[in-house]
């Protein structure tokens, strides 16, 4: 029986943060992924926002491309807030 | 444990040297404890064991609903009732949670579900034992999800990244329900009438062992756990998790003034852990097979209420190819 | 009801038909634990449940304060006989096939939901606020329900005819519910309850449009309508719903605890 679609369910889990990926459900519909979301992930009131979207409409980046993808900013560490070395003083940013 | 006997097609282990340059590379991955993602390249023996394994656990959780849907509509009190149902509640979303992680491997849910309505695949056995009086509801929850929770809390390490944080999510979620369970007992055997009592102690006679089975055969007979182990996808073995549920229980049991069906269970002061008789295997392997109390009405429930739904999830699907070519022609 | 009713007596009434309701519903949803048409169906039906069970204890709890006759919330939900039970037929009809039980949960929901938004702005602040909990997720079951009849409705063609067999199966108990007797004349008098013709024009606005959207055909405005409920007349239904539901509190009486 080939059901309903997949739909993978991202959640924000707090105002501020952002949008989490938490798993997926099967639905019909967008409106009834968003409503199967609610019911499954967020039962506990973890969750302040969801997005739902067609797991087929996802593109992945391949493992086989990390180094590609990912490894030249390896060396820009400047990207990095621990990268800036800050008096004690300053306290915590 | 929800996942007894997992196949992994494996008659041995097989060491660094006689691996593929590819599987060479993965082991070491699992070695150095990094988490494997679905999208990297998995030996098959792995991708099969994890999807037997997680939709074992997954069609455990579903089935798992129906022993205490039996006393839902029964509940004695408001307060009693709604717990339950928030419990059974979570148990099906731990089903969905697992399933959710079975289908990153590329398994498709409505099949793997299939197989387990054509008896094709297994499910706990614990689940197919009945809940007779009220005090089952206690007891399921504090023996039956006790045991389950000595296990999940161990897999939440386990190598695969996808059914670890769907067992860190579960794990997080059940620690009420051992408590829920524990408590109906404890109320009972405090406050409760001569036959409130005697409804614990019954309840507990009949669940003490096959929660014991629920960790699956002896080490010694689980010629699939070295495989298991060394992919990490297991991380402890069967004897060792059931010394520690029971080393766990018994002060517990003590403390609700009940006794355990077993004879030889005591402290053993030169182990350091509780001895106790021999589990009946027979039985075990008998209920796994099907031939359990409940293992008929367990599947056909389950069987009749996605086969009578496919009317149900059909007229959905209508609708919305409906809607959507309304958009289209709107647009 | 033939001496004039104190609306202290009035207000007891109308909790325990809430509160009745709610559990009854909440009863059904119960029946279909491991059930449902679909796992994600589940966690919906389950989640209604909850919220259903979660609102009578309210209303029972607040029933029982205003009863003060020594009985608990428990007491009223679990030790009443079906003559004294009061909430609407239409939430005691047995589950039937997924559009029954959809097309149930929708006539009740489109009640529900009306009425709760008007207790919302009761005087009384127990009830406002017990309803301002329960209207946000009636609103939410409102949704669901209305969108399954319609799924249902513009479907298959199977499931067009399930939707419309269910819709004039269970048209007979929807009078009832929006037709107000003394109870609910004396409690709008007081400006507690809704107003029951705004209520009955709302219901029926809200039913039509869902029914018309859902291509289903409303039944005729003048259907025979079953009654009763109101004054402990049931129909057969209830007495089961009850020896189930009550079934340890009453093999049990000497229990103190559970």
């Amino acid at each position: 029986m080939a059901d309903w679609p997949l739909y993978e369910v991202f959640v924000r889990s707090k105002h501020g943060l952002n949008h989490k990926h938490v798993g997926s459900v099967h639905a019909a519909d967008a409106e009834m992924a968003m409503e199967n979301a609610r019911d499954l992930y967020t039962r506990r009131s973890e969750g302040v926002s969801i997005w739902v979207v067609p797991s087929s409409a996802i593109t992945a980046s391949s493992p086989d491309e990390k180094e590609i993808l990912f490894d030249p900013s390896d060396d820009k560490v400047y990207r990095h807030a621990s990268f800036y070395k800050l008096p004690d003083e300053v306290g915590h940013m | 444990m929800y996942a007894q006997l997992v196949e992994t097609g494996a008659k041995r282990v097989k060491s660094l040297e006689e691996m593929s340059p590819e599987e060479r590379e993965f082991q070491l991955k699992i070695d150095a404890e990094t988490k494997i993602e679905a999208k990297n390249w998995m030996p098959e023996g792995y991708r099969k064991t994890l999807i037997r394994q997680i939709s074992q656990h997954a069609h455990s959780e579903v089935v798992g609903m129906l022993p205490e849907g039996n006393w839902v509509t029964r509940a004695p009190t408001l307060k009693r009732k709604l717990q339950l149902m928030a419990k059974i509640q979570d148990e099906a979303g731990h089903g969905l949670y697992l399933y959710s992680a079975m289908e990153t491997l590329g398994a498709d849910r409505d099949e793997e579900i299939d197989k387990l309505h054509e008896g094709k695949v297994k499910y706990s056995s614990i689940f197919n034992y009945p809940t007779l009086n009220w005090a089952d509801m206690g007891t399921v929850g504090w023996l039956v999800d006790g045991a389950a929770i000595v296990n999940q809390v161990v897999l939440q390490r386990t190598s695969y990244g996808p059914y670890s944080r769907a067992m860190i999510r579960i794990c997080k979620e059940e620690s009420f329900h051992q408590r829920q369970g524990y408590q109906i007992l404890l109320d009972l055997m405090r406050e409760g009438t001569e036959e409130q009592k005697q409804m614990v102690q019954d309840s507990i006679n009949r669940f003490w062992w096959p929660s014991l089975m629920m960790f699956g055969p002896s080490d010694d007979q689980s010629p699939n756990s070295q495989q298991s182990m060394a992919w990490k996808i297991k991380r402890k073995s069967n004897d060792e998790l059931r010394q520690m549920f029971i080393d766990q229980t018994v002060p517990q049991l003590e403390f609700l003034g009940c006794t355990a069906p077993d004879p030889d269970l005591k402290w053993n002061e030169e182990r350091g852990h509780y001895d106790f008789g021999e589990i009946d295997w027979q039985e075990f392997y008998d209920v796994l097979k099907g031939n359990g109390p409940c293992n008929k009405e367990r599947i056909e429930t389950r069987k009749n209420a996605i086969d009578g739904g496919a009317w149900v999830r059909e007229a959905a699907r209508a609708y919305a190819e409906k809607q959507q070519q309304k958009q289209q022609n709107a647009a | 009801m033939s001496k004039a009713m104190t609306q202290q007596e009035a207000l007891q009434e109308y909790l325990l038909r809430l509160a009745d309701s709610d559990m009854i519903l909440g009863q059904r949803l119960c029946e279909l634990c491991g059930k449902a048409p679909a796992l994600e169906e589940e966690m919906a039906l389950m989640n209604v449940a909850l919220d259903l069970v979660g609102q009578a204890r309210n209303w029972y709890e607040y029933a029982a304060e205003l009863i003060d006759d020594g009985r608990s919330a428990d007491d009223l939900a679990f030790r009443r006989d079906a003559h004294d039970y009061r909430n609407a037929l239409m939430v005691e009809q047995p589950n039937g096939d997924y559009a029954v039980t959809m097309g149930r949960q929708f006539f009740f929901d489109a009640w529900h939901y009306f009425t709760l938004a008007s207790l919302v702005k009761a005087p009384d602040e127990r009830i406002a606020s017990i309803a301002a909990k329960a209207a946000k997720e009636v609103q939410y079951h409102l949704r669901r329900s209305s969108e399954w009849v319609k799924r249902f409705g513009d479907g298959t063609e199977e499931s067009h005819q399930r939707m419309q067999t269910a819709v004039d199966d269970l048209w007979r108990f929807t009078g009832e519910m929006i037709e107000a007797d003394d109870v609910e004349q004396t409690l709008f008098k007081a400006g507690i309850g809704p107003n029951p013709e705004q209520l009955a024009a709302d219901w029926k606005g809200l039913v039509n449009e869902v029914l018309t959207e859902a291509t289903l055909t409303p039944p005729p405005e003048d259907a025979w309508m079953y009654r009763g409920a109101k004054v402990g007349h049931h129909t057969e239904h209830l007495g089961y719903i009850l020896a189930e539901m009550q079934f340890l509190q009453r093999a049990y009486p000497d229990a103190k605890t559970w």
